[in-house]
């Protein structure tokens, strides 16, 4: 058996939704724990140091092609297996059976594609700033200058309608990881119940911490929460 | 006891063949007792029928108590109907009300092609089973059943995997058509006992290749086929043949 052979079947087609998903669970961790600098209030320096390490030191450099790759290989993987499973019914029921499973489990290419378009307003407002396009700086003192992005933050989620695009995206994340944690580690294996019971609660309570403390960045710019 | 009877309207798919068109016909069911059994509700229409001079709805049916895996209908949105932990054969009229309508649909997925009516062809699942769900045993005298240990919880719990009847309603209920419990059930039972040893990796490949090769859709553990199972298979077999895949295509040649 070939490595492709094995990623190919539809047992191995989950297998990469999984991993890949797991990694970029992992990278929520790590995004949510920086961005949280925001709220050492002190205008900003903690938050922008933070930031410029991530974006001149060689290690997370290197770490953001993966979180690229993970990224577009989750987004294709998921469209393909979404258009594949459904071509699998050519003739759909009268009456649907919808009973049998939470509806945010059978949405997930749809809240999905609600991330996907988060991403790319998200990517516009910060990250092709920072790394092509430019930002206002940040002096330091001693000559260390930094990318200002805490003041790009604080001008972008100035907009009410981007704070809302935001939030109403948060939720998208909650539900998109309220069944993607738990799946992803049935997909990889994990079966004995005691684990289940584990991965279920740490699922639950991660879906409803990580979106939290995402959805609470904007707002606390825009209620001037910080300054 | 007092008998209840009742009227209903029966909304049934109807298709004379594999490549006819198919579409719903209503019928009136009067007089039925709230304490027949569905399919004695649907033999009721079916004599009607015949008496009229018209075409019986073609189902599928054999042991009428639960434990063949032959009945298959979708109805009123879920397969077996509306109980849990129940084949269409074992839910009763009691479980409708006077003057309602239900909807009989037969199992929809393409690995299931209509052969007629609620008729479905299912020996996808039958192939699947030949490509591994099975063991090797040695000519000879039978050894003592005793005489090989197995642990207590092995044995429940291969047991309640081997409860699976192949009827198909986990596909019939999964929005991806994919036949994962059916196949985690099989290769579950056959796994957790030292029976199935030998053939442990080979099975569990050759089982997803050929559900594959039936066109079954990919498993995204909504827990729909869970909810459905009148065997109560649980999902976590999935993991565990998850499980199994992911260790044997990785020590594969």
């Amino acid at each position: 058996m070939t490595f492709k052979q094995m990623f190919t079947s539809s047992v191995g087609k989950k297998l990469v939704m999984a991993f890949t998903g797991i990694f970029l669970v992992l990278f929520l961790v790590v995004h949510a724990g920086l961005n949280a600098c925001i709220w050492a209030m002190d205008g900003g320096i903690t938050f922008n140091k933070a930031a410029h390490f991530m974006g001149s030191f060689i290690v997370p450099r290197i770490l953001e092609i993966g979180l690229f790759l993970g990224i577009f290989l989750h987004i294709i993987q998921g469209y393909m297996l979404t258009l594949e499973n459904r071509s699998k019914r050519k003739i759909g029921y009268e009456v649907n059976y919808s009973k049998g499973s939470k509806w945010y489990s059978r949405s997930m290419a749809i809240l999905g594609t609600i991330l996907l378009m988060f991403f790319i307003i998200h990517w516009k407002h910060f990250w092709i700033p920072s790394r092509i396009t430019g930002v206002a700086e940040m002096d330091l003192g001693n000559g260390f200058v930094v990318h200002n992005l805490y003041a790009v933050m604080q001008d972008t989620f100035q907009n009410v309608w981007v704070v809302l695009f935001y939030v109403i995206s948060c939720i998208a994340l909650a539900y998109h990881l309220a069944h993607g944690f738990q799946s992803a580690f049935k997909t990889i294996g994990v079966h004995n119940k005691r684990y289940h019971l584990m991965i279920n609660s740490i699922g639950y309570g991660f879906a409803i911490i990580i979106p939290l403390a995402f959805a609470m960045m904007p707002i606390s710019f825009y209620l001037h929460w910080v300054n | 006891m007092s008998q209840n009877t009742m009227n209903l309207k029966v909304k049934v798919w109807r298709q004379k063949n594999a490549n006819a068109q198919g579409a719903f016909v209503t019928y009136d069911v009067a007089g039925i007792s709230d304490e027949m059994s569905f399919l004695e509700m649907m033999d009721i229409l079916n004599e009607r029928l015949i008496t009229e001079g018209g075409d019986p709805v073609a189902f599928d049916h054999d042991c009428r108590e639960g434990i063949c895996g032959m009945c298959s209908m979708y109805i009123n949105g879920k397969p077996h109907g509306p109980w849990q932990a129940n084949t269409t054969c074992q839910l009763h009229m009691r479980a409708f009300k006077d003057g309602e309508t239900i909807v009989i649909e037969p199992w929809r997925a393409n690995s299931f092609p209509i052969v007629k009516d609620l008729t479905v062809d299912r020996s996808a699942f039958d192939r699947i089973i030949q490509a591994g769900g099975y063991i090797s045993v040695n000519t000879g005298n039978a050894v003592d059943g005793n005489s090989l240990p197995i642990e207590k919880q092995n044995a429940d719990d291969a047991f309640a995997a081997a409860m699976c009847i192949g009827c198909g309603a986990c596909v019939a209920a999964c929005k991806n058509s994919s036949a994962m419990l059916f196949l985690s059930a099989k290769v579950s039972h056959l796994a957790l006992l030292p029976q199935g040893a030998p053939e442990r990796k080979s099975r569990v490949l050759n089982m997803v290749a050929q559900m594959d090769k039936e066109g079954f859709g990919s498993c995204t553990n909504t827990g729909a086929c869970e909810a459905t199972c009148p065997k109560e298979i649980s999902i976590a077999n999935i993991a565990r043949l998850n499980n199994e895949y992911l260790g044997a295509s990785l020590s594969a040649e």
